[in-house]
C-alpha cells in the first residue's frame, strides 16, 4: 500500500493521468461549444471501446501498429536520430511480407516467420539507407527518411498495381492461409475482431527495445552517440556504425508493424491514395511515451483508444470527425506538454509546501 | 579601513537541495566600490548564493538588504530593477547580432515602430568609453574574440544600471592577456563607485585586485578578510581546511623506455596552410614532457593526431614501437594511451549519462564492465564508488546525471577515469582548469605519481607554473611548429617567452638582451 501510495504521487505517473483529464476537458468544451453532450459523448466513446468484445478486440488493433511505430521512432531518437521515415519503412514491412504472403508455398510455421522477417527486414534495409548516406555523406536524416516514405510509397504503388494485383480490383492478391497472423480461436471469441499475434510481437519488442539500450554493449555504444557524438567518438565508439545500427533497429521495428497490418489484419494490400500515417502517428506515440519502451505501450493504447473510440462519438452521436479530432488532439497535446500540466498543478504543490512548513 | 555605505547585505543566507545543504547560514556585507571576492572550492556554494542574489533562487531562510531595505528578489528582472547584474560564465549572447544590439535586447530604445540603433550605438560607445572597454557597437558577437565578448556583457549590466556586479568566475575562459586587461577594468569599475563581487578560487587574482574576501567552504563561511592584512597561504588553508602546498614535490626523473615517438607529425589545416607542421619528439617513461604555447597554436590539432581523433596527412606516432597513425581511438586507447581532453562537455563526458556510466566511457566493453555483451552495472557501480572515492569527486550519488555536477568535480571524474586505466602514456590537456587550489595539488600530485610510477606524461597547458611544476622537459608550439625543446627550469622562462611569440630557440638567444 505504502509503495502504491508512491507510484501514485511519484511525478512520472500522476503527470500523464492529470494531462489526460485536462486534454478531456477541454475537449468537452470544444464539444459543449459544438452543441454536443460531452459526457454523452464520452460515454459513447467508452462503450464503442469496452462495450462489445469485438470491439474491444478492434481496438487493441488499432493500437498494435502504433506501438510499433512508435518504438521505431523512440530507438531512433534514443541513438540521437529524428526517424521520420517510419512510415516508408512500415510501407516497405507491409509491400515484403505481402510478396511473401503470395508468391512462396510453404507450412505455416516457416511461411509465417518468413512474411514477418521480409517485413522486419525491408524496413530495416529501408531506414539502413538513410542511416549509411548520414554516417557516409552527412545527409541530414530528416530529409532522406521523408524522401524515402514517398519513394517507398510510389514504389509500393507499383508493385500492387502492377505486380502483385488480383484482377479486376484494387487491391493485390490475398496473402496465403499458411502467412496468415490471425489468433483464429480468440478472433472466434471475439467476435470475428481481428487480433493477431503482432500485438504479442510489439510487447515482446518493447522488451527488446528496453534490452538491447539498457542492458547491452550495443545499447551502451547506441546512447552514448544518441547523447553525445563527439565523446562517443573520443571513447573510440564507432560512431557511424552506430548511426546505421540505430536506424536498421528502429527501421525493423516499423517494418515488423507493417508486415503485421498485412498478415494480420487485412490479408492483402490496397493500392493507397494516401501515406496510411502510422509512422506519423508513431512520432506522437513516442512523444506520448516519453521514449520509453513501456511509455510507449501506453502512448499507443491511448492514441489508439480514442481513435478508435471517437468512431463511437460520431456513429452515436453524430459528432463530426473535426470535433473529435480537437479532442485527441488535446489529449495529446495536454500530455506532449508536461510543463503546462505542472504549471496547473503549481497552486496544490505550494499549498503542500506551506503546509510542510507550517508542520516543522 | 575605511566605512563606506553598505549597498548590499545577506543576512543568514539558507538554501537546501535534496540531500544537500548548499548554504548554511551565510551573511555578507558588499560595501559601495569595493571588489569583494567569493573564494571556495568547487562546488563549495559560491555560485548557488549568487544566485540568490540575482533571484535565480530563493533562500529557504534568511533575507537580503539592498541599500538598508528588506527586499524580495524573486527572478532576474526584479534584480536589474534593484540594480544588480551579472556576468555570466558562459556568455549569453546572441551570435549574429551586433554588439549593440545584443546589449540592447529587450531593453530596446524605440523611435516610432523601429529600434533607434543609432542611439543604442551611442550610448553603448559612451558607457564603453567611460569604463576604458573599447568595445565597438557595430561588430558581430561571432566575430569577436572571447575576452571582447565578455566585456559585452559587462556593458550589459552597465547599460541596464547595475551598481552591483557579480561576475562568476570571469577569468576561466580568457587568456593571460585578457585577465590583465579585465583586472584594468574591474579596478575602473570599482573608481567609477560601482561595487562587485567576484566569484573565483584563483588565490592570485584576489591578491591582486580584491579589497575583502570571503571563504566558504562547504556551504559554510569560514571568515570575511581584507585581503591586503591576508595572504596566498591563509585563502588557500580557509578555503580547503588544511594546509597546502603550491609546490610540487618532484625528485629528478629517471627517464626509461621511450613511450611515445612522433616524427615529423603533419596535421592539414583548413586553409592548406598544416595546422600541426613536422612536429617531432618523445617521451620516454618516467617523465612529464609539456607543451607550452599560446592557445590556438596546433596544442589542440596535435593532442587530436596523436590520440587518433584527426587525420594526420604525414609523419609517425609510434607508442612502444606500435605505429598508431591510420589507426583508430579505440586503436590507440588500446596500446595504452589515457586522454585527459581539453574540452570535458564536448569530449570528456556524455553529460546525460550517469556519473556511473560516465566512469567506464572507454573500457564499457571491457570485462567486468561488460560480460558476454551485456553490461554488468554492479562491476560499474563498484568501480564508480571506487574512483568517487579515490579522486574526491563530490557528488549526491554515483547514479546523477554528469550534468549536475559542478566543474571542478566533472573533471575530477574524468581525470579518476583516465588516470586508473593503467596507461602506458597519459595525455593531460588543460587538467587543471577550473580547478581550486586543493583539487590542483591533488590532480598535481596524481600525474608525478604516475611519472613516478613509470609512466610517460604529456602535458598541454596554457599556465607556464604548472608547466615548470610538472614537466620534466618542455616544447613551445607556435603556429604548429615546435620553436625549440628544453630542459623545464625557470631560469629558461624569458627564452620561453620569446618562443611562445614566435622567435626560435637559436633567434631567442640573440633577442635577449
Amino acid at each position: 500500500m505504502q509503495r502504491l501510495n508512491q507510484i501514485f504521487t511519484k511525478q512520472s505517473t500522476y503527470v500523464p493521468i492529470l494531462a489526460i483529464i485536462l486534454g478531456l476537458i477541454v475537449g468537452a468544451i470544444v464539444m459543449w461549444m459544438g452543441g454536443f453532450n460531452p459526457f454523452e459523448a464520452y460515454k459513447a466513446m467508452l462503450v464503442k471501446i469496452f462495450g462489445t468484445t469485438y470491439d474491444f478486440g478492434e481496438a487493441i488493433r488499432q493500437v498494435t501498429p502504433l506501438i510499433f511505430t512508435g518504438l521505431s521512432v523512440a530507438f531512433a531518437f534514443r541513438a540521437g536520430l529524428f526517424n521520420i521515415g517510419a512510415e516508408g519503412q512500415f510501407i516497405m514491412g507491409m509491400t515484403a511480407a505481402t510478396w511473401v504472403g503470395i508468391n512462396t508455398d510453404l507450412p505455416w510455421f516457416i511461411h509465417l516467420p518468413l512474411a514477418v522477417l521480409a517485413g522486419g527486414l525491408a524496413g530495416a534495409i529501408w531506414s539502413g539507407l538513410a542511416g549509411w548516406l548520414k554516417a557516409s555523406r552527412g545527409i541530414n536524416e530528416v530529409i532522406s527518411t521523408i524522401m524515402l516514405n514517398w519513394i517507398a510509397y510510389y514504389f509500393a504503388n507499383f508493385m500492387v498495381r502492377v505486380v502483385m494485383i488480383e484482377k479486376g480490383q484494387n487491391r493485390s492478391q490475398d496473402v496465403l492461409p499458411s502467412a496468415s497472423a490471425s489468433i483464429d480461436w480468440l478472433s472466434a471469441l471475439m467476435d470475428n475482431a481481428r487480433v493477431h499475434w503482432g500485438t504479442v510481437i510489439a510487447l515482446l519488442c518493447s522488451g527488446i527495445f528496453y534490452y538491447i539500450l539498457w542492458k547491452t554493449r550495443q545499447g551502451y555504444e547506441l546512447r552514448a552517440s544518441g547523447h553525445n557524438a563527439d565523446a562517443a567518438f573520443y571513447a573510440g565508439i564507432n560512431v557511424k556504425g552506430s548511426i546505421v545500427k540505430a536506424m536498421m533497429i528502429s527501421g525493423a521495428f516499423a517494418g515488423l508493424g507493417g508486415a503485421f497490418e498485412i498478415l494480420g489484419v487485412f490479408k492483402s494490400m490496397a493500392v493507397m491514395n494516401a501515406q496510411p500515417g502510422y509512422g506519423f502517428d508513431g512520432i506522437a506515440v513516442s512523444l506520448l511515451g516519453g521514449n520509453n519502451p513501456f511509455g510507449i505501450v501506453f502512448g499507443a493504447i491511448l492514441f489508439g483508444f480514442l481513435s478508435y473510440g471517437s468512431q463511437g462519438m460520431n456513429f452515436e452521436l453524430e459528432v463530426p470527425n473535426e470535433i473529435i479530432r480537437i479532442v485527441i488532439g488535446s489529449v495529446i497535446f495536454f500530455v506532449a506538454s508536461h510543463g503546462i500540466v505542472k504549471w496547473f498543478l503549481k497552486p496544490f504543490f505550494k499549498k503542500r509546501r506551506e503546509e510542510k512548513k507550517g508542520a516543522a | 579601513m575605511e566605512q563606506r555605505p553598505i549597498v548590499a547585505e545577506l543576512k543568514g543566507i539558507t538554501k537546501r537541495f535534496p540531500g544537500i545543504v548548499a548554504n548554511d547560514n551565510i551573511s555578507l556585507q558588499l560595501r559601495k566600490g569595493e571588489i569583494h571576492a567569493l573564494l571556495g572550492e568547487n562546488g563549495a556554494g559560491k555560485s548557488t548564493l549568487m544566485n540568490i542574489l540575482f533571484g535565480l533562487y530563493q533562500p529557504d531562510e534568511g533575507h537580503i538588504e539592498i541599500n538598508g531595505s528588506p527586499v524580495v528578489i524573486d527572478g532576474a528582472g526584479k534584480a536589474i530593477e534593484l540594480r544588480i547584474g551579472m556576468v555570466h560564465q558562459h556568455f549569453k549572447l546572441v551570435k549574429p547580432f551586433t554588439v549593440a544590439e545584443n546589449i540592447i535586447l529587450g531593453n530596446e530604445p524605440t523611435k516610432g515602430a523601429t529600434i533607434d540603433i543609432k542611439s543604442a550605438n551611442e550610448r553603448v560607445k559612451q558607457i564603453s568609453e567611460q569604463y576604458g572597454l573599447k568595445v565597438d557597437p557595430r561588430v558581430k558577437i561571432e566575430d569577436i574574440t572571447v575576452g571582447m565578448q565578455q566585456r559585452v556583457e559587462i556593458l550589459k549590466t552597465l547599460y541596464r544600471g547595475a551598481d552591483i556586479l557579480i561576475f562568476d568566475e570571469p577569468t576561466a575562459v580568457l587568456t593571460v592577456q585578457e585577465i590583465e586587461e579585465l583586472i584594468v577594468i574591474l579596478r575602473n569599475l570599482a573608481r567609477e563607485g560601482k561595487s562587485i563581487i567576484l566569484i573565483t578560487h584563483k588565490l592570485k587574482e584576489i591578491m591582486e585586485i580584491a579589497d575583502t574576501c570571503t571563504v566558504i567552504r562547504r556551504g559554510k563561511v569560514i571568515g570575511s578578510v581584507s585581503v591586503k592584512e591576508s595572504n596566498e597561504r591563509q585563502l588557500a588553508e580557509m578555503m580547503v581546511g588544511r594546509s597546502v602546498s603550491f609546490q610540487v614535490d618532484k625528485q629528478k626523473s629517471k627517464p626509461g623506455k621511450p613511450v611515445l615517438e612522433v616524427k615529423d607529425l603533419v596535421v592539414p589545416g583548413e586553409h592548406g596552410k598544416p595546422v600541426v607542421d613536422h612536429v617531432t619528439f618523445d617521451i620516454r617513461a618516467g617523465e612529464v614532457f609539456g607543451i607550452a604555447g599560446v592557445d590556438g597554436n596546433g596544442q589542440t590539432q596535435l593532442i587530436e593526431a596523436i590520440t587518433g581523433m584527426r587525420k594526420a596527412s604525414g609523419g609517425s606516432v609510434k607508442v612502444l614501437g606500435k605505429e598508431l597513425l591510420g589507426t583508430s581511438v579505440r586503436t590507440v586507447t588500446e596500446a595504452g594511451v589515457s586522454h585527459i581532453p581539453e574540452d570535458r562537455h564536448k569530449h570528456g563526458l556524455v553529460l546525460d549519462f550517469s556519473v556511473s556510466e560516465n566512469m567506464v566511457l572507454n573500457n564499457y566493453y571491457k570485462e567486468p564492465f561488460t560480460h558476454k555483451g551485456l553490461l554488468n552495472y554492479k562491476a560499474m557501480d563498484e568501480n564508480a564508488k571506487k574512483l568517487a572515492e579515490q579522486f574526491d569527486v563530490r557528488m549526491s550519488g554515483i547514479h546523477t546525471e554528469a550534468r549536475s555536477l559542478s566543474g571542478g568535480n566533472q573533471q575530477k571524474a574524468i581525470i579518476a577515469r583516465e588516470l586508473t586505466r593503467d596507461p602506458e602514456l597519459i595525455i593531460a590537456v588543460q587538467p587543471t582548469r577550473g580547478l581550486d587550489v586543493g583539487a590542483i595539488e591533488f590532480v598535481h600530485k596524481q600525474l608525478i605519481e604516475a611519472r613516478n610510477a613509470g609512466k610517460a606524461v604529456l602535458l598541454v597547458s596554457f599556465e607556464l607554473e604548472e608547466l615548470y611544476g610538472l614537466s620534466d622537459r618542455l616544447a613551445v608550439i607556435y603556429e604548429g611548429r615546435f620553436m625549440g625543446q628544453m630542459e623545464a627550469d625557470e631560469k629558461n622562462e624569458e627564452q620561453i617567452g620569446l618562443m611562445m611569440a614566435g622567435n626560435a630557440m637559436g633567434a631567442a638567444a640573440g633577442h635577449t638582451g
